[in-house]
């Protein structure tokens, strides 16, 4: 091809050798986090789905095996002794077959086996039998009646030296063709599914919001220079910085309503209540506001009070070297132009927030509706805390219906992919 | 001396404060000595107010340090003389050296926290720039107080538990003293017992062990990633970038039961090698995420003279791409070394054996009617101190890599 022929066909289309090298390059750089993800994140998905149409529980993990015991009777003491060589075989399920069941075994030296089973043959001093299939709970003994010569006597090998090997194909529910729509069934159709969801978005919306608020605050307050600032600003991280588990238990300790609980003590010192507050354990406080009498959910209220608590530190340093990048110029105008501080505030520093505020708010969003620690470790899901994601771990493994677990966590998911969906939409395609 | 609405501010001004530091000094006291005192909010409150409208009607000149002095000296002996010499609520021969200490606090912080809102006011009326600019220190006041208490109080309680006794809690659940007379064995005895009978030597060595390698295993797997994403060109590169994001907002519950079930099955889930290779999975992608993002804001240049003087890509990536990126390999270390430091959900679920829990799954294991509560909170304490220390040496990386990062949660 001359060049002429080239430059009239304009620039090379498709790939040259160099581009070609760089994208195999690329993708064996990827393909160790592909592999990882594909593995741990993506097929668990998938998985998950799959569990969810099974009529699977978590005793149901332990498959059916077979199991074998082998022991000679009575133990032989002189050469010539008759015994008895003994094999135990059984199905360790009460529930379902084992089929294509076999033995092998390597028979020590000096016993002679008289074979007496036409599933069984004896091969020098291999041993191998063909059980077929045994039925669920079934178990029986092989008895060959043995003769000891010198030489077992003489050294030291014993029948358990030798692993009996006993192999079985048995049915396993979770890689079965079975399938059924019951945990589907009886997650929309129990009554408790609807109030754990209007929970979940309680939780989810006002935990969020709680967050994003108290770090707007914690944000202005730390905006102005004074000395200590970079202390205060590494204190204010501590919650979100601390284990899980040690502030969730130091929250419980502290709010407990025995003789024990700091908070409920220190709240009837200064006289603000009556009797302890069960915070963590009390569905509903009958309240009367202004002739009005409702219901407060106390329990779900500290939950989401510790949220907002543990989560404000993010929202605040986000929002926080937001602000430090907003240019002092607009807010020297504005002094000029006579704009108040709040004024300032409400019509400078709020529009130029907004756009990290609605990331926040829906990042935010999504990672409080996955959350469980946080309201398993608090209050395991009592007193009307009970979320989507603690009755996965409800049903999975404290009423060990693995099924049923698998279907919540799929409305879990699509509930996810719903608002992450409206995240997408909507999120700045510069990635912030 | 003209009385307008500077001048009620100043009076409410100097009632909240006087009521504020009132409740805040009285509870410290009641938690620090263990007096059992009531605090006096409300007469306190009209001590502060007496003090802001004194403050107010100070012409400018005279706000000195020696007129400060003065009046703090005032509003603690007007304290004094309204609440009956009982100044919180308890006579104060109880503890009375706490209580003068207290009582002196209390006082300087009051006029301290007046002069602050209202050193450049003077008695008469405002315009609105002015009243709002008022308005507004004494909500920042306020906000700066109670966000420090409220930050303060779980880990002061957890650390101050771990030292005491469960009888003495339960006598008197504000009683937060220490009594340092008995020794440092028996102060930390809760502690030693974690060590000795609890083995928090283990746990802490799992959770050590597990944390380091998570860390190494999730760069050893994203830093190439994160620069293909970031440098080369294929195709999919833009989907893949974006949607790096959508797998990390994958719920850990959703992932949990079949990896309960396959892990189970192929002998994986009571082991640290199971915890080994979730980790990583849940880490890698906000790490590459993270990474992908500051390689590209390198200067390519860099790398393509490398390219240019004979260099391959692996080596341009090894010579000049990781020596410049340090600081973000340092904080997407921290990062993800907080995150399996912290993790509880797998490590709960997967580990059943005590010598392969972590400190997590160990605190757990301590929450029980059989165990007093200062050993959880000791237990709540060795497992926060490592990542706190850690966080407050690196503080300045691990900001940036929270920043960076943060949308996981």
């Amino acid at each position: 091809m001359s060049a002429t022929e080239n430059l009239s066909k304009g620039p090379p289309k498709g790939f040259g050798a160099l581009a070609k090298r760089e994208q195999r390059l690329a993708y064996i750089m990827l393909l160790p986090t592909f592999l990882i993800v594909l593995g741990i994140v993506l097929g668990p998905l998938l998985a998950n789905f799959w569990i969810s149409f099974k009529p699977v529980q978590l005793a149901d993990l332990r498959a059916a095996s077979t199991l074998v015991n082998e022991q000679l009777r009575p133990r032989p003491k002189a050469a010539g002794d008759e015994v008895i060589m003994r094999y135990r075989i059984r199905n360790s399920s009460q529930k379902d077959p084992i089929t294509e069941v076999t033995l092998s075994d390597t028979v020590p030296a000096g016993l002679v086996l008289q074979l007496n089973d036409e599933r069984c043959e004896l091969n020098g001093r291999e041993l191998f039998c063909d059980f077929g299939t045994i039925e669920p709970g079934g178990r029986f003994n092989l008895d060959f009646p043995t003769i000891v010569e010198q030489a077992y006597i003489d050294n030291g090998e014993r029948p358990r030296d030798s692993k009996s090997a006993l192999t079985g194909q048995s049915k396993n529910i979770l890689t079965s063709f079975e399938f059924t729509l019951e945990n589907f069934d009886k997650v929309f159709s129990s009554s408790e599914f609807w109030s754990v969801l209007r929970v979940s978005l309680y939780y989810t919306i006002f935990g969020t919001l709680g967050a994003l608020v108290l770090g707007l605050f914690a944000a202005q307050i730390l905006n102005t220079a004074f000395k200590g600032r970079s202390i205060l600003r590494g204190l204010f991280l501590f919650p979100y910085v601390a284990p899980v588990i040690a502030v969730a238990f130091a929250w419980v300790l502290l709010l407990d309503a025995g003789p024990g609980g700091t908070f409920n003590a220190m709240l009837i010192r200064m006289g603000a209540i009556e009797g302890p507050i069960n915070f963590l354990g009390q569905r509903a406080i009958p309240v009367s506001l202004l002739g009005i009498e409702f219901d407060f959910p106390m329990a779900l209220t500290t939950v989401i009070t510790f949220e907002a608590w543990r989560y404000f530190p993010l929202s605040f340093l986000f929002i926080l070297a937001r602000m430090q990048s907003i240019s002092t110029d607009m807010y020297e105008a504005a002094e000029i132009d006579g704009a108040t501080p709040l004024q300032q505030f409400w019509y400078l520093s709020l529009p130029q927030l907004l756009g990290i505020l609605s990331v926040l708010f829906l990042l935010r969003f999504i990672w409080t509706f996955n959350k469980f620690d946080d309201i398993f470790l608090l209050t395991g899901g009592a007193a009307g805390t009970r979320t989507l994601t603690v009755d996965v771990y409800e049903q999975a493994f404290a009423v060990s219906n693995l099924g049923a677990g698998a279907a919540v966590a799929v409305v879990v998911f699509f509930v996810l992919l719903f608002f992450a969906l409206i995240f997408f939409k909507f999120s700045p395609q510069d990635d912030g | 001396m003209k009385i307008g609405t500077i001048t009620i501010s100043a009076a409410i001004i100097g009632a909240i404060w006087g009521a504020i530091w009132m409740i805040v000094i009285g509870i410290l006291l009641m938690l620090v000595s263990g007096i059992t005192a009531s605090p006096p909010a409300g007469t306190a409150l009209v001590a502060g107010l007496a003090a802001g409208l004194t403050f107010i009607f100070l012409p400018i000149e005279k706000r000195t340090r020696t007129t400060f002095t003065i009046l703090g000296v005032g509003i603690a002996v007007l304290l004094f003389l309204l609440t009956g010499g009982q100044v919180f609520g308890t006579t104060i021969s109880e503890g009375i050296l706490y209580q003068i200490l207290a009582w002196a606090i209390w006082s300087a912080l009051v006029v301290i926290s007046i002069k602050m809102c209202l050193q450049d006011y003077q008695t008469g009326s405002a315009k609105r720039y002015r009243m709002e600019l008022l308005l507004i220190r004494v909500l920042k006041g306020l906000a700066f107080v109670l966000f420090t208490i409220v930050v303060i109080l779980p880990f002061y309680v957890m650390v101050m538990t771990s030292l005491k006794s469960q009888q003495s809690l339960l006598s008197n659940p504000l009683d937060f003293s220490i009594n340092l007379a008995q020794g440092p064995e028996l102060l930390f005895r809760s502690y030693i017992e974690l060590f000795t009978q609890y083995h928090f030597g283990t746990f802490l060595w799992n959770s050590a062990l597990v944390s380091v390698a998570t860390v190494v295993i999730t760069l050893l797997f994203a830093v190439p990633g994160a620069y293909a994403v970031a440098r080369l060109r294929f195709p999919g590169q833009v989907v893949l970038s974006r949607s790096i994001l959508l797998i990390y907002m994958v719920p850990a519950i959703v992932l949990v039961i079949p990896l309960y079930a396959v892990f189970s099955q192929a002998g994986l889930r009571n082991s640290l090698t199971g915890l080994l290779i979730v980790y990583p999975a849940t880490t890698i992608p906000v790490a590459l995420y993270m990474l992908q993002g500051y390689f590209r804001g390198l200067p390519s240049e860099l790398e393509e003279a490398g390219l240019m003087d004979g260099l391959s890509r692996v080596g341009v990536i090894a010579k000049i791409t990781m020596p410049l990126s340090l600081p973000a390999l340092a904080s997407v270390a921290l990062y993800v070394f907080m995150i399996a430091w912290n993790e509880f959900l797998f490590a709960f679920m997967f580990l059943d054996d005590l010598d392969m829990f972590t400190l997590s799954r160990g605190v757990v294991s301590l929450n029980s009617s059989e165990v007093p509560r200062q050993h959880l909170m000791a237990g709540a304490v060795v497992a926060t101190v490592p990542v706190l220390a850690i966080f407050l040496w690196f503080e300045k990386f691990l900001v940036a890599g929270l920043t960076a990062g943060s949308v996981k949660g």
